[in-house]
C-alpha cells in the first residue's frame, strides 16, 4: 500500500520540487499528445516499424494491422493528452501516473537504447541502456511513491477529511 | 511552525472546503493556462511562416487528379505475349498471379509483417478482364502463363482455377484471333514494334512495354499503324502514374524554380540482375524453345541459352541502357516538362565492369540539348555502382529533387527569393515545399523524420489511403481508356518522342558522333 502523505511529511521545498516535477512531466506529455491530435496525418506507423530489440516483432505487427494501428494511434494521442492534463492539474493523479508509466514503458521497450542498435528516427543525444524515456518512467515512479495530487492539485477536493 | 497552523485551520472546519484548500487544489492550474498561451503563440508563429511560404510556393498538397474514365461493364479479353520477368508483373497488374507466387507472398507476409505484397495484391481492384490467350516461345513459360491466366480467384497451388487461356504458338495467330480484344506485349525489345504494328493492323488495342521500338524506321511505321487503325495505345512507362511527378509538373507550371537550364537523371544499379544477367532456366533446351521465332528480325545466331535469357546484353536484340532505362528517366522529364525530342544528342560509354561477352555498355552518359528552351538534359548510368543520384531539376531560383517524393529547395543566389532569404522567410537549407504521397499538408518545417523514413522505403505510393502498384495503375488507365475510346497518358505521340530520343542516344553512342533532330522534316540527322 502506498502511504498517504500529508503536509507534515514534506518540507515546503520538497513539495515545490515534487509538484514541479509532476507539472513538467505532465507538460511534456500534454504537448506530445496535443501535437499528434492537431496533425491529421500523424500515425505511429513509422515509429512502430522502426522498433528494435526483443519486442520489435510485437510492435511491428501492431503497425501492420490497420485496425490495431488505428486503436494504437487513438490511445497514444488522447492517452498522452489526458495523462499530461491530469499530471499538471493533479486530477486523478495516481491513475495518470500509472497510465503514464505504462505508456512510456511501451515506448522504451519498442526503442531500447541497446548497444549497436540504430534507429531511423534521429536521436538528439547519446544513450546506452538508459535514455530520457527511462528517466521519465523513473520520475513517474518517484511521483507514484511521493504523491502530491492531494496536496497541490484538484484531487485535494476529493479527499476524505480525516479529522 | 507554519505547517502546524495550516493543520489547525483544517481541523476547525471539518467537512468544508477551506479557502486554503481551494488555493492549494488549484495551485497548478495556472500551468495549464501557461501551456495554452505557449501553444497558441507557437501556432501563430508557425502559421505566419507557412503563410509567407505559401505566397512563394502556391502549391496545394492535394493529390493530382488523373481524371480517370469510368470502368466499362464489358469484360475485356486480353492476350499476353512474353511471360518473362516483366510479363509476370504485367499479368499480376491485370489481377492474375502465379499460384506459386500467391503461396510465396502469403508465406512472406507471415514471416515479415513489413511485406504486404500478398495483402496489396488481394486488395487490388478487379479490372473486369479475362486472359483469353497467351504466347511464349519457351514451353515452360507458356505452361506457367496458361496456369496464371486461369487463376481468376487469386488462389495458391491448391486453389480452384478458372477457364484456361488458349496458347498461341505464333504471335500472328493471336493477333488474328477474334477471341482477343487487346494485347499486352512484353517480348524482347527487337520484337516490340513488329508485334505492335501487326496488332494495330488487326485492330487490337495495345499495351506495349518500353522501349517502344528497336529501330528508327519501325518507329514511324508503328505511329502510322496505331493512328490509322484507331486503337488505344499505352506505352509501359508506369512512372506516368507516380503522384509526385504530377506535383512536379504543377511546380514547374507555376514557375517556382525560375529559369531551368539543367536536368540531371540517372540509373544506379549494382547487381547481376540489374545488369541483365538474368537466371537461365535449368530445364530450358533447344527442344522447348522456338529459337527461330526468337531470332525474328534480329541477325541470325546459333542457339544460345545465354542470349535467350539475357538478351538485353546484346545489341542484336537489345536497345541497351537507352531503351531499357534512359527511356524511363526521359519519359519522367518529358511528362513533367514537356521537353519533346532534343535538338542534339552526344553519348559515350563502355563495358567497364560486366566483361561477360556482352556488346552493350554497362556505363554510359548521354547529353541532350534543347535549344529553344536553353536546356541540357544529362543522363548518367552505371550498372556497377548503387550510389543513388536522384532526378534533379535545376532552376535559377530553386531546385527540385524528384523520387516518389518531391522536395524543392530555394537557391541561395536566387533573384526571385532574394528578399525572402534576406528577411529569413526562406532558408535555402530547409525545403520550401515537400510532397509525400498519401500525406496531406504543406510541410517545409517538420519533415526531417519523414525524410528519414522515406529514404528507408517506409513510405509508399498511396491512392485514397490504399497502397498501390504504379504498374497496376498504368494498366488500369489503359483498360479504362479502351472502354471510353480515348488515348491514355503514355500514348503513341509520347511514345514517338521517347523512341526517337532513345535512338538518337544509341546512334550517338555507337557512331561516336553528335546526332541532330530535324524538326521540319521530323527525322534524325547523323552528319
Amino acid at each position: 500500500m502506498t502511504k498517504t502523505f500529508s503536509h507534515k511529511d514534506f518540507s515546503l521545498t520538497q513539495l515545490i520540487f515534487l509538484v514541479l516535477l509532476r507539472v513538467s512531466v505532465g507538460w511534456h506529455l500534454l504537448y506530445e499528445g496535443a501535437v499528434k491530435i492537431m496533425d491529421p496525418d500523424w500515425s505511429s506507423f513509422g515509429y512502430l516499424m522502426d522498433s528494435k530489440g526483443f519486442f520489435a516483432g510485437l510492435f511491428q505487427s501492431m503497425a501492420s494491422h490497420q485496425g490495431v494501428l488505428q486503436v494504437v494511434d487513438f490511445l497514444n494521442m488522447w492517452g498522452l493528452f489526458l495523462i499530461g492534463l491530469g499530471l499538471i492539474a493533479g486530477l486523478f493523479t495516481r491513475l495518470s501516473v500509472i497510465c503514464g508509466i505504462i505508456l512510456l514503458t511501451f515506448y522504451f521497450l519498442s526503442h531500447p537504447p541497446l548497444a549497436g542498435v540504430q534507429y531511423i528516427i534521429p536521436q538528439e543525444g547519446s544513450y546506452l541502456l538508459v535514455n530520457k524515456t527511462l528517466i521519465e518512467i523513473i520520475a513517474l515512479c518517484v511521483l507514484l511513491v511521493f504523491p502530491t495530487g492531494k496536496l497541490a492539485g484538484i484531487d485535494r477536493f476529493f479527499q476524505k477529511k480525516q479529522h | 511552525m507554519a505547517k502546524d497552523k495550516n493543520m489547525e485551520k483544517e481541523v476547525t472546519r471539518p467537512g468544508n472546503i477551506s479557502r486554503r484548500d481551494v488555493i492549494k487544489g488549484l495551485s497548478t492550474i495556472p500551468f495549464i493556462g501557461a501551456f495554452a498561451a505557449a501553444w497558441f503563440r507557437k501556432g501563430s508563429v508557425e502559421k505566419q511562416l507557412k503563410e509567407k511560404l505559401l505566397e512563394v510556393v502556391n502549391l496545394t498538397s492535394e493529390p493530382v487528379d488523373l481524371a480517370l474514365p469510368a470502368q466499362g461493364s464489358k469484360t475485356l479479353r486480353l492476350g499476353i505475349i512474353g511471360f518473362g520477368i516483366r510479363g509476370r508483373h504485367l499479368m499480376r497488374a491485370t489481377g492474375h498471379a502465379e499460384p506459386t507466387w500467391i503461396d510465396e507472398a502469403k508465406a512472406a507476409a507471415l514471416e515479415n509483417p513489413l511485406n504486404t505484397s500478398y495483402e496489396d495484391f488481394m486488395n487490388q481492384e478487379n479490372l473486369n478482364v479475362e486472359i483469353s490467350g497467351i504466347c511464349d516461345i519457351f514451353d515452360i513459360y507458356a505452361e506457367e502463363a496458361i496456369l496464371t491466366g486461369s487463376n481468376v480467384h487469386r488462389q495458391g497451388k491448391d486453389g480452384k482455377m478458372g477457364k484456361a487461356p488458349r496458347r498461341y504458338l505464333n504471335y500472328k495467330e493471336m493477333m488474328a484471333s477474334p477471341e482477343i480484344d487487346a494485347v499486352i506485349i512484353a517480348a524482347p525489345d527487337h520484337w516490340h514494334a513488329t508485334m505492335a504494328i501487326e496488332a494495330a493492323r488487326m485492330g487490337k488495342h495495345i499495351y506495349l512495354e518500353k522501349p517502344m521500338t528497336w529501330t528508327v524506321p519501325e518507329t514511324y511505321e508503328l505511329v502510322k499503324a496505331v493512328k490509322e487503325n484507331h486503337i488505344v495505345f499505352q506505352l509501359g512507362h508506369q512512372g506516368r502514374q507516380t503522384e509526385s511527378y504530377g506535383k512536379a509538373k504543377e511546380a514547374i507550371q507555376k514557375n517556382i524554380l525560375g529559369k531551368i537550364t539543367l536536368v540531371e537523371v540517372c540509373t544506379n544499379r549494382n547487381d547481376p540482375n540489374g545488369a541483365w544477367v538474368y537466371p537461365i532456366h535449368e530445364k530450358a533446351t533447344r527442344q522447348n524453345i522456338d529459337w527461330m521465332q526468337f531470332i525474328g528480325p534480329a541477325p541470325y545466331h546459333d542457339f544460345s541459352l545465354e542470349r535467350f535469357f539475357r538478351w538485353r546484353c546484346w545489341w542484336d536484340y537489345s536497345t541497351g541502357l537507352n531503351g531499357d532505362l534512359l527511356t524511363h528517366e526521359y519519359d519522367c522529364v518529358n511528362q513533367i516538362m514537356g521537353i519533346g525530342i532534343p535538338d542534339s544528342v552526344v553519348a559515350s560509354g563502355g563495358i567497364y565492369f560486366f566483361k561477360d561477352g556482352r556488346t552493350v555498355p554497362d556505363v554510359q552518359n548521354v547529353v541532350m540539348e534543347f535549344q529553344d528552351r536553353d536546356l541540357t538534359l544529362l543522363y548518367s548510368a552505371s550498372l556497377a555502382s548503387d550510389r543513388q543520384r536522384g532526378k534533379v531539376i535545376m532552376g535559377h531560383d530553386a531546385n527540385m529533387e524528384i523520387s516518389d517524393r518531391l522536395i524543392i529547395h530555394a537557391d541561395p543566389r536566387s533573384t526571385a527569393y532574394q528578399d525572402k532569404i534576406e528577411n529569413g522567410t526562406i532558408d535555402p537549407l530547409i525545403p520550401i515545399y515537400s510532397f509525400t504521397p498519401g500525406k496531406k499538408g504543406i510541410d517545409g518545417i517538420a519533415s526531417a523524420t519523414e525524410q528519414y523514413f522515406a529514404s528507408r522505403g517506409l513510405l509508399y505510393t498511396y491512392r485514397q489511403g490504399k497502397r498501390v502498384d504504379t504498374t497496376f495503375l498504368h494498366m488500369r488507365e489503359w483498360i479504362n481508356c479502351i472502354h471510353a475510346g480515348i488515348q491514355p497518358s503514355c500514348n503513341i505521340d509520347q511514345g514517338f518522342e521517347e523512341a526517337i530520343t532513345a535512338h538518337m542516344a544509341t546512334i550517338a553512342l555507337r557512331e561516336g558522333k553528335k546526332i541532330y533532330w530535324d524538326r521540319e522534316k521530323r527525322e534524325i540527322v547523323a552528319p
